[in-house]
């Protein structure tokens, strides 16, 4: 009875650790007074302010408009890859994946100097276009690491039985193949997507001037103070993806098809 | 299809890990070994060995690995009492501890700085309730927070994913066999889920040892860990030679660690997914 409560106690204490920052720019984005240090009072007039910073707005739409598109582009890619990398001979595969795990396991700075290297001396011009190329070199990894483990439970026998019954390599895929790597692609994607949201340091180096995502105007913002704006809006996304995850996981979930 | 169609399917993705993975690190070392006029050089390497490059790389390595090994303490116990929890869902789990991430990573950061400061949350509550402030905000007790805090889960998520893959069966057995508690942690739990510790020390000491926006934000600007020296040759003073270089040195780290991890998890079992 004490070990459970001890138990419970450490789970709860590290949950308090994880989650107090977030409550803290939750509390910031509702306070009056424009400093983090004292609280003002209730307010709501950032979210009203939010609404009105185009500059914020432009950020928050680059940062979605980068991460969806190199999550799509990932996912499309990355799962094709995969069905060629299961084909592949033994050793040709260990390369192959060698390589893809350079991103995932390299320093985010090194892989952000390196693709800005790639990129001043391809005479590419710094901006969306290169973090977008960034973000989908990071995401494709994510991707096929996660479908990947799928992929080697299938039964190739079934695809073959497909074929033999007449049906064509693409809708024999569609219809046998891809609803059982199904979860591996949705939680592929759904990690590059978040990894993509949440990516400070490889768009730091790959990106130019003008262009923001919301972590590198946030950057640029430290040192002359946060806009509480800032804190509003990510409170939104917060309590947004909370809303979205809280329905997911009602929904009755497959229980076998786990990420 | 045959296997021949099957592995052209895989061309875009080969050709664009060769562009944007491949080349990209072979710049890398280009520009690490050569001077500004193009010749061959290991200056740029060896300036790690100045003091200023020396002292930034120890600290970083200091502090990378207290963090590690804070992770580590913390993650194993939490992982084990998630496991016995019996939440029969396995992606609940996870997204626990990806939600955060959707809250920014440098704004969650920034949120520590108002925890700690003198006048902060955590201070306040402390005098309210009679005990010692604590004043640790820009100094390396900060960043080590900072580091833990950022990535406990990347901890958390393999060693708990190793965890409950192993077969209670066999725990069982070595119950069956009059192992006590300790004896079956020991013989048995540990070492099957060695893989899962190995990736998450690799999944935390590497961000660790390389950042410079955790040092930046929670640090103060006085404390440079060699990310932050990394980030000021590229993006202040502008020499790519030396930044390179210095990553370089970077870089044997992390192949000393995937050598590590390559050792103890042959089948790449201890993934975070």
């Amino acid at each position: 009875m004490i070990k459970n409560t001890a138990k419970k106690i450490y789970v709860f204490l590290i949950f308090v650790f994880l989650y107090a920052p977030i409550a803290t720019l939750i509390v910031l984005s509702f306070n009056a007074s424009k400093t983090r240090a004292k609280w003002g009072g209730f307010t709501l007039k950032w979210y009203i302010a939010l609404f009105k910073n185009d500059d914020i707005l432009q950020a928050l739409f680059n940062t979605l408009a980068i991460a969806l598109i190199a999550s799509l582009v990932a996912t499309v890619v990355g799962t094709i890859a995969c069905i060629a990398i299961m084909n592949l001979k033994k050793r040709s595969r260990t390369v192959v994946m060698g390589i893809t795990n350079i991103p995932m396991l390299n320093a985010d700075i090194v892989t952000g100097i390196s693709l800005m290297l790639l990129f001043i001396s391809m005479g590419l011009r710094f901006g969306f276009g290169t973090i977008l190329l960034s973000h989908i070199t990071f995401c494709i990894p994510y991707v096929i690491l996660s479908v990947m483990p799928r992929m080697k439970q299938l039964n190739p026998s079934t695809f073959e039985a497909a074929l033999d019954l007449g049906a064509g390599p693409i809708y024999g895929f569609f219809k046998v193949v891809f609803p059982d790597i199904l979860p591996g692609v949705l939680s592929g994607f759904l990690m590059a997507f978040t990894m993509s949201l949440d990516d400070f340091i490889i768009t730091h180096f790959t990106k130019g001037a003008g262009v923001d995502t919301l972590s590198t105007k946030i950057y640029t913002e430290v040192k002359k103070g946060i806009k509480p704006e800032m804190y509003a809006l990510s409170t939104i996304i917060f309590v947004t993806v909370l809303i979205l995850l809280l329905l997911v996981n009602k929904a009755p979930a497959d229980k076998k098809q786990e990420a | 299809m045959n296997s021949t169609k099957k592995k052209l399917l895989g061309t875009p993705y080969f050709i664009w890990s060769a562009i944007f993975i491949v080349v990209p690190l072979c710049m890398v070392f280009y520009y690490g070994l050569t001077d500004k006029s193009g010749a061959f050089t290991m200056e740029n390497i060896l300036s790690i060995a100045t003091p200023e490059h020396s002292k930034a790389l120890w600290l970083a390595l200091l502090l990378s690995l207290i963090s590690t090994v804070i992770c580590l303490l913390l993650a194993y116990p939490l992982a084990m009492i998630l496991c016995k929890m019996n939440v029969n869902q396995h992606s609940f789990i996870v997204l626990i501890f990806i939600l955060p991430m959707w809250m920014n990573f440098l704004l969650r950061t920034l949120a520590w700085q108002t925890l700690l400061e003198k006048t902060g949350v955590i201070n306040s509550i402390l005098t309210f309730l009679h005990l010692p402030t604590l004043n640790i905000i820009n100094t390396p007790y900060a960043i080590v927070l900072g580091m833990v805090y950022n990535f406990l889960p990347f901890m958390v998520l393999p060693i708990y994913n190793a965890l409950s893959k192993i077969d209670v069966n066999v725990i069982n057995a070595a119950r069956d066999l009059g192992a006590n508690e300790l004896q079956v942690f020991l013989k048995v739990t540990l070492p099957l889920t060695v893989p899962g510790i190995i990736s998450g020390i690799t999944m935390v000491f590497i961000p660790a040892l390389t950042t410079f926006v955790i040092s930046n934000l929670l640090g103060g600007s006085k404390i440079l860990l060699i990310g932050n020296v990394v980030e000021q040759e590229f993006t202040q003073a502008s020499n790519w030679h030396l930044g390179s270089g210095l990553s370089i040195v970077l870089m044997l780290f992390i192949i000393l660690n995937m050598v590590i991890s390559a050792v103890f998890d042959k089948d790449g079992e201890g993934s975070v997914l």
